[in-house]
């Protein structure tokens, strides 16, 4: 391709900053406000920065608002999901991409068409399956809708295709049982789609939020997002530098994963676009 | 054994599938090992899939056409049949027909202005620039992971009557609305969240169509002496039509189920001009009205397989 002109390019590069710059303004806003006191708030609104960076907020936060044991609760379904997706979704991924059998063309569609099913009009059968159950107001009620997410599996599945059927073959003629083609032949060759499936479930488990919100009925077992947005509800009696410092806590750990892990996260993205 | 494996470590990209060497059993039918193995290995899979998402789909629709309240969702089998009238009276509530259009209004404003702007990044970094690629895509991509609970916080403060989008304009000599208060500001915020969230995924897609177009097509084309403008008209658009319509699509149903962004900025306010159909049918379950919630969303359901099956049909490539 010919280089573009130097104009061209600086004209990219003005668009783009100023893009950028819109994009990431409220993460400047929250990182700042969360250090200032309700009265900077009230005596100056429109400031951009603290007048000092005092971290009362975030202590009055943890120590008074329970956000250490809501974001437990939210590590808690996050990791279980993460540990469910991973594992359930390779061995589906497997079975759909590399096994042969009956149904197979019945249970694929059927995970395909779910992703189109709006959530809004599942939640309500699914608060009538768990008070059946007896689990309202638990974890584990939390972290069932997504122990198991039919997107890993399609993404798995995609994974699975790249994964040639001669080194199975060759396998189950050197005896392997199909237990260990799958741990011995399969697991390995798939370590960029099993890390695209953990980014993608701790996203979804982390950011999980009318699902909680309906089925966490008491402090117990509100996630982080349910108890900044219960506190963001009760905004007049709250403030917005406490407000903007749980906002903070709750992105901190997706933001500091993305940091390390970009192409993961971006992958996920693409994979569900990838046919 | 271990040289092959090592030599097609590299085969292994989404989207490649291996071809099956011919055997002699049919397609779809393994040994009976195969099978057992196959369902065994779905098992835990499809039990949490049918119990969260088959059968309450099932009963979603069951729902719809009952009377149920919320007393009956302990005692689930004591309600009576009432047909489709659940749905005419939904179809006949103004409230359901103004979030219906409010939905129309996001979709038409949301979906076009974030393929827009994603399709103009994609472009940009493609080949638009030399450095700095990787910071410019991760900047546009943070909204989407961003936690929606924690953006609705900043965006309400930052959106407030003396938060600091108002002084930024106000220090310009600029009006400073009241953005959440009023009803016509309220849905250009929502729809500009919306936008600021959803730029990013439309962007990582593009990307990814545009990385399968041939160098060589553009080559051949600047040979011709054509312009770039007429090669983003005549190659670039046309070849990213699969990934064009897998945004649109993916877009729309996404803005078709909006409910986070209007319930956490707005509650849907004010005067309910911001209520989309998924914040009406929440709505209705927390009032207890269980039918017609679900009536709402079996109506929404039918709406977005219906606005994606059109999509597909008008878009698909032609033969």
């Amino acid at each position: 391709m010919k280089t573009l002109s130097p104009t061209r390019q600086a004209l990219n590069y003005t668009a783009l900053a100023v893009i950028t710059v819109f994009m990431l303004l409220p993460f400047v806003w929250v990182f700042f406000g969360s250090f200032k006191t309700q009265g900077e708030f009230l005596a100056n609104p429109g400031a951009w920065f603290p007048e000092t960076f005092q971290i009362d907020n975030y202590i009055q936060l943890f120590r008074d608002r329970g956000f250490g044991d809501y974001m437990m609760n939210s590590f808690i379904v996050s990791s279980v999901a993460i540990a469910g997706n991973v594992v359930f979704s390779a061995m589906a991924g497997y079975a759909l991409a590399k096994l042969r059998f009956r149904g197979k063309n019945v249970v694929f569609p059927l995970v395909i068409a779910s992703m189109i099913v709006p959530y809004v009009a599942l939640f309500v059968p699914q608060f009538v399956i768990v008070v059946q159950m007896g689990l309202v107001d638990s974890l584990i009620a939390i972290i069932l809708p997504v122990l198991t997410l039919p997107l890993c599996v399609f993404i798995m599945r995609q994974f699975a295709h790249g994964v040639p059927y001669e080194l199975m073959e060759a396998a189950r003629l050197d005896g392997a049982g199909e237990g260990r083609i799958f741990f011995r032949v399969f697991l390995p060759l798939t370590g960029p789609g099993l890390a695209t499936v953990a980014i993608l479930s701790f996203l979804t488990s982390w950011n999980n939020f009318l699902w909680p919100l309906v089925v966490a009925q008491s402090q117990d077992t509100y996630t982080a997002p349910v108890g900044l947005s219960v506190a963001s509800q009760a905004s007049n009696s709250i403030s917005f530098g406490l407000l903007l410092a749980g906002a903070m806590v709750v992105l901190l750990p997706i933001l500091i994963l993305f940091l390390f892990l970009q192409k993961y996260f971006i992958q996920g993205v693409a994979a569900t676009g990838l046919k | 054994m271990t040289t092959t494996t090592s030599a097609t470590r590299t085969v292994v990209t989404p989207g490649t599938p291996a071809r099956r060497p011919r055997g002699v059993r049919k397609a779809h039918e393994g040994s009976r090992a195969e099978t057992t193995t196959a369902w065994l290995f779905l098992a835990p899979f499809l039990v949490i899939f049918l119990l969260f998402t088959g059968v309450p789909a099932v009963l979603a629709i069951g729902a719809s056409l009952t009377d149920m309240s919320a007393r009956d969702i302990r005692d689930p089998l004591n309600v009576n049949f009432t047909g489709f009238d659940g749905f005419a009276a939904i179809i006949g509530n103004p409230g359901f027909q103004s979030a219906f259009l409010n939905t129309v209004l996001f979709v038409v404003l949301c979906v076009p202005i974030s393929m827009g702007l994603g399709l103009a990044l994609a472009l940009m970094l493609n080949n638009g620039i030399r450095r700095l690629k990787t910071f410019f895509r991760a900047a546009a991509y943070i909204p989407v992971i961003t936690n929606i609970v924690a953006a609705a916080v900043i965006w309400q403060y930052a959106f407030s009557i003396t938060g600091p989008v108002n002084s930024v304009l106000g220090s310009l000599g600029l009006p400073e609305p009241n953005w959440l208060g009023d009803p016509g500001w309220a849905i250009t915020t929502v729809v500009a969240m919306g936008v600021w969230r959803t730029t990013g995924t439309c962007m990582i897609l593009f990307l990814a169509g545009l990385q399968a177009v041939p160098e060589e097509i553009y080559e051949a084309a600047a040979t011709d002496g054509a312009g770039p403008w007429r090669r983003l008209w005549s190659i670039t658009l046309p070849l990213l039509r699969p990934t064009t319509l897998l945004v649109t699509v993916l877009q729309t149903v996404s803005f078709l189920n909006i409910f986070e962004e209007p319930y956490l900025l707005t509650k849907g306010g004010p005067l309910g001009s911001t209520k989309s159909i998924a914040l009406w049918v929440y709505e209705q379950f927390g009032f207890g009205n269980v039918s017609a919630s679900m009536a709402g969303s079996v109506l929404l359901l039918v709406l977005v397989g219906v606005v994606a099956i059109v999509q597909f049909r008008i878009l698909r490539p032609k033969h």
